[in-house]
């Protein structure tokens, strides 16, 4: 039976036939006839945003807390613009997220007609790929086409223009059993003799490790899953990237914490003196790797990546693996077994008492005393007071990023939502909104900064809205605190445009907004107001007024190898070269 | 490590075909790209150059199979190995491309550029002129009673030799369509 409907029609049905549940959207004048679509259909929930960034975001959050791609919908010119921040925020950290955009007519693209903007052109460099529809009967193939690609090999951001004209002409719809087979099928298995040579090296490795990424997450459950046997099994330390949290949980025994720039001192060191190194789903990001000529000088390093582009892009490997990476670990694991399940255990015995050394240093170490909440101490209770809960959560970016990765624990992948390539302010207050349209009666909390909340905080409108009872944690010290961390640093304590002056009072803004307000500046009432924003049946704004000058440690100060750590304000003096400076 | 003893290149997807360390040393590589012969696959080509701080020393693109729309795309770039390996992951990653070809590394190639070439005067130069073109097996394609259009195929040092001859002989114009190759043998 062959279906003629309008394209507007079509799109509706391919989303349906695609699995969507739910599509973050914004209306406009190039879409309306989608928007007519959805008006008469229940099967798909179109959650309205505030602004089309929330929308992306939103369907990020939403994407990483499921495992299936987040969708969005939007108008022509301003609609698509505003969406682009999130959508590079997808491409950068793997996040597989579908833009429908309207566009004007065909007839008028490239007349400079209203709200006429180059949308495949200005998105074409930041998503996986993009199509302009020019014909309804091409509309539901590519639609099709588009989710294959945003969610296979290395998942990624897509986009497809859609003009108005091209909503309201009817042609036959394919279903996507029907739709042509995309050559695009990257390759999943990885190299066998690759496998043999990197289960030949961790037979004989002295003090190896494993440094795993947001890779292992987007690999799906089971990747997670077999990334644990092969700890348990092997008895190698563990360290992850802040994207890769979650897939070894965070109360496992052979857990390091997370390593990088603010990861802590026993990962770190543990990544300069292995000698052997295998990177699972990580990308050697700068992050990571602090000063590249001096990485990890002396170890051998396996790469396991699904994007050919990311082996040797940044470090040097020896063993570079290709493929998915649940199908490797799975391969992995059948050589180590299959050859008797050797490792040098006498070796690994004074590797972990090394560690063991540098874990003594308690990097973390902070002491909360005093009238003003230390922000390590806020993250602290609010772990204590949430972990029993089924928790999701989600940050903005700077500071607060850091202290959540550092002293929040998880236990389980897809638990942790946060702005890792990009590190997009703004990001997680629609994220939450995203996780919590998922997980409906979880806790979903964003842990967040005062800075980066206000850049989105119009989304809170979409959280009352929809009745979505969403936590904002938000640590407020008045300051851009990263930005004064580095100028305290880095540029003579002259702290440039680093505070926020002219805040709103959070607790009208949520009353304003129709939710919940709390306030609390006194260590004492910390534990109370937590409490009371848990309970809460809605969505809270916690307004934790906290140290204005506390800085982020450890840190790797830009230009400095692993083993350089700041571990408090007494080493930071002089601590940055003139070339470190340069780097961000 | 015994493992590793693996012939590179000994199988095509093997990630053993990489190379083995990072150089300083700047190499040419002439790539061949067959991409789906779609609106925009040019400017991500592009703009994968652009973006990432590649060079493009020549490009040519035309269709080469009209009812499959595939386009052959032949680029000239100069990198590290480390930087040619990452141009080759990078084009190969963009969805519309089907295959990346080191036509450099993947054994002999052939190298094809065609220019024309405007040389205008009188006398003993047009003549000198004409003389050069034939040895070189350019063709006259226009001519006036004070200029000759030559048409000449050949590698881009040849075209090169070529050019700066002419220049004294009153050398007004060129147009060069940048390199095609395909390797040789089956």
């Amino acid at each position: 039976m062959t279906r003629q409907m309008t394209g507007a029609k079509m799109i509706v049905q391919a989303l349906k036939d695609q699995g969507v549940e739910v599509v973050f959207g914004y209306p406009g004048g190039a879409v309306l006839p989608i928007y007519d679509e959805i008006f008469q259909q229940n099967d798909i929930r179109h959650i309205l945003v505030r602004h089309e960034q929330g929308a992306v975001h939103a369907a990020e959050g939403y994407a990483r807390a499921t495992n299936k791609p987040g969708v969005v919908l939007v108008t022509s010119g301003p609609g698509a613009t505003n969406a682009v921040t999130g959508i590079t925020d997808a491409l950068m950290d793997s996040i597989p997220i579908v833009v429908l955009s309207g566009q004007v007519p065909t007839f008028m693209i490239g007349n400079d007609a209203f709200q006429e903007a180059d949308t495949v052109g200005i998105t074409r460099a930041c998503t996986k790929h993009n199509w302009l529809v020019k014909d309804t009967a091409s509309l539901s193939g590519t639609i099709h086409e588009a989710f294959h690609v945003a969610t296979t090999g290395r998942p990624g951001p897509v986009l497809i223009d859609i003009p108005k004209d091209v909503q309201f002409a009817s042609a036959t719809y394919t279903p996507p059993q029907k739709a042509k087979t995309s050559h695009y099928q990257p390759p999943v298995k990885g190299d066998m003799e690759a496998i043999t040579a990197l289960v030949e090296a961790m037979e004989k490795a002295k003090k190896p490790i494993f440094y795993t990424g947001g890779g292992v997450i987007n690999s799906g459950p089971a990747a997670s899953q077999l990334l644990r046997e092969l700890v348990e099994s092997t008895n190698f330390p563990i360290t992850s990237t802040l994207m890769g949290l979650g897939a070894y949980p965070g109360t496992g025994k052979n857990w390091l914490g997370m390593l990088g720039m603010h990861g802590l001192y026993e990962a770190n060191m543990a990544m300069h003196d292995c000698d052997l190194m295998i990177n699972i789903g990580a990308r050697f990001d700068d992050r990571i790797t602090g000063l590249v000529s001096a990485f990890s000088p002396n170890s051998k390093k396996a790469h396991i990546d699904i994007d050919p582009s990311s082996i040797n892009k940044v470090i040097h490997v020896d063993i570079p693996i290709i493929g998915d990476v649940a199908h490797v670990l799975e391969d992995i694991l059948k050589v180590w077994k299959a050859r008797g399940r050797k490792t040098d255990k006498e070796s690994l015995q004074s590797w972990w008492a090394k560690i063991e050394d540098w874990k003594k240093v308690d990097c973390l170490a902070y002491k909360q005393a005093g009238k003003s909440i230390k922000p390590q101490y806020a993250i602290q209770r609010l772990e204590e007071l949430t972990r029993d809960h089924d928790r999701y959560i989600c940050t903005e970016v700077g500071q607060h990023q850091m202290w959540a990765a550092q002293f929040l624990t998880f236990d389980d992948p897809n638990r942790w939502m946060t702005s890792g390539g990009l590190g997009t302010m703004g990001y997680g207050l629609p994220a939450s909104v995203g996780v919590q349209m998922a997980h409906p009666d979880s806790l979903v909390i964003n842990v967040a900064g005062e800075a980066s909340w206000l850049m989105n905080m119009q989304e809170m409108g979409t959280a009352v809205q929809f009745r979505l009872p969403v936590k904002q944690f938000i640590l407020n010290n008045e300051r851009l605190g990263m930005v004064r961390q580095w100028q305290e640093l880095l540029h003579g304590e002259r702290y440039s445009h680093s505070w926020s002056e002219a805040l709103p009072d959070f607790v009208k803004l949520a009353e304003a907004f129709g939710c919940r307000g709390i306030k609390v500046d006194d260590p004492a009432d910390l534990d109370e107001a937590i409490k009371e924003m848990i309970a809460y049946d809605g969505p809270v704004i916690l307004d934790c007024l906290v140290e204005k000058h506390e800085n982020c440690f450890p840190m790797i100060p830009s230009g400095e190898p692993h083993n350089k750590m700041l571990l408090g304000e007494a080493s930071t003096k002089d601590a940055i070269g003139a070339s470190g400076a340069v780097m961000v | 490590m015994s493992a590793l003893k693996i012939k590179k290149g000994s199988t095509k997807h093997s990630a053993y075909n990489l190379r083995p360390t990072f150089s300083d040393v700047m190499e040419a590589h002439t790539l061949a790209v067959v991409v789906d012969n779609e609106a925009g696959v040019l400017a991500r080509v592009i703009g994968l150059f652009s973006g990432r701080g590649y060079n493009i020393d020549s490009l040519t693109v035309a269709e080469i199979d009209h009812e499959g729309h595939r386009s052959r795309i032949t680029i000239v770039t100069t990198g590290t190995p480390q930087v040619i390996e990452q141009i080759k992951a990078q084009l190969g990653r963009i969805v519309p491309v089907h295959e990346v070809h080191d036509l450099t590394v993947e054994g002999a190639a052939v190298e094809r550029e065609l220019a024309l070439l405007k040389v205008t005067g009188t006398g003993d130069k047009r003549v000198e002129a004409l003389r050069l073109a034939d040895i070189f097996r350019a063709n006259v394609v226009d001519s006036t009673l004070e200029s000759f259009v030559f048409e000449i195929t050949g590698t881009p040092e040849k075209i090169d030799a070529f050019a700066d001859l002419m220049r004294p002989l009153g050398l007004s114009e060129v147009a060069r369509t940048g390199v095609a190759a395909l390797s040789r043998g089956q």
